[in-house]
């Protein structure tokens, strides 16, 4: 098999700068998120769509996302 | 980085998708996200779970002895194989794979320059099925440990200046403006960074297709913070992973004799009590 329909989009999610990479392989489709920087993978999903797949992640991908806290460093 | 014609620990996905059958070579992933080699890998290749396979899962420490060479036994792997590994993140739990098996003395270990995103980039074979491998016998060697930094080795670093700090992490983790990387978990008491440290963050070390970048790209980074292998340096980041990463660059790709990665890294300091630490 080969991955089909892949790509790789960057996006702003709860005031964070994130990656979106999604392809097909089979009948799914895979999505992961990671944060831009430092470019780490922290939610996925499958789905029979891109888009199911893509949302599923996006809802994870927020719910982590808004647990991150800034702090002053001045 | 033109792989093939530069570092003999460098391999192209030309070379991996030519060799993936080749007796003599195991082709392995190692991701951050432990189910990602689910969704479809290199073709025969084996598939190793950071987590639970490569570390001791009692006392927090990289695998033990007995515990790698079973993990290498079962995946067909004996002394004399070719290890190619690949991952998630550009590569970063396949150079922490990398660096333990280097320390326990593996003679001729490869990373695919790219790792797992290139692959999938370039519309490449990938097969879901989990391949079987004729049991091998592996012996590891007595562990190097002049690849790996602990605690007083850092402290020494720090107070006598004695080598080189360099600190992988984003800069928003370096001035600890957060605790870790946005959507993970928080895993120390105190943000900031080891004093003295340098801030390299581990990407500059690759172009956006997940290679590394030129020899000559890689010198003018470390060099710009005056990093240059003329003496003794000490790479760390969170949990030890993405330095094992800096710590193959500096050690493999621009050949810095006295490198180690110190994998306790951030979460081992930033919670210690007493601790210095500086900001920003």
């Amino acid at each position: 098999m080969k991955a089909e329909h892949y790509s790789r989009e960057l996006r702003e999610l709860a005031g964070w700068q994130i990656s979106i990479e999604t392809y097909k392989l089979g009948d799914v489709y895979h999505c992961t998120i990671s944060n831009a920087d430092p470019g780490a993978r922290f939610a996925r999903a499958d789905g029979a769509t891109r888009e199911e797949a893509e949302q599923k992640a996006l809802e994870k991908a927020e719910r982590f996302l808004r647990q991150t806290r800034r702090f002053t460093t001045g | 980085m033109s792989a093939d014609s530069v570092s003999p620990v460098l391999v192209t996905t030309d070379w991996v998708a030519q060799h993936a059958n080749d007796a003599a070579v195991r082709i392995v992933e190692v991701d951050v996200d432990t189910t990602a080699y689910d969704q479809g890998h290199v073709p025969g290749a084996a598939g190793w779970n950071w987590t639970t396979e490569l570390c001791d899962t009692l006392v927090r420490d990289i695998a033990p002895a007995k515990k790698l060479e079973e993990l290498l036994g079962k995946s067909g792997i004996d002394n004399s194989s070719t290890i190619v590994l690949y991952g998630d993140n550009n590569n970063w739990f396949a150079a922490w794979a990398f660096w333990q098996l280097k320390i326990y003395g593996h003679a001729d270990v490869r990373i695919m320059d790219g790792g797992r995103k290139k692959w999938l980039a370039e519309g490449r074979e990938l097969s879901t099925d989990k391949p079987a491998f004729a049991q091998k016998t592996y012996s590891a060697r007595v562990p190097d440990l002049s690849l790996r930094a602990f605690l007083p080795e850092v402290q020494k670093a720090v107070n006598e200046k004695s080598a080189a700090l360099v600190d992988v992490r984003s800069p928003q983790e370096f001035t600890g403006e957060i605790l870790a990387p946005p959507g993970l978990p928080e895993t120390c008491q105190r943000g900031g960074h080891i004093p003295g440290a340098k801030s390299i963050p581990w990407g500059k070390n690759c172009n956006d297709d997940g290679t590394f970048k030129s020899l000559d790209d890689l010198k003018a980074l470390y060099g710009s913070q005056g990093v240059s292998g003329d003496g003794p340096v000490i790479a760390y980041c969170r949990i030890g992973e993405r330095s094992s990463l800096t710590w193959f660059v500096m050690k493999y790709l621009l050949g810095f004799k006295n490198v180690r990665n110190y994998d306790g890294s951030w979460t081992e300091w930033g919670n210690l009590v007493g601790a210095q630490v500086e900001k920003p």
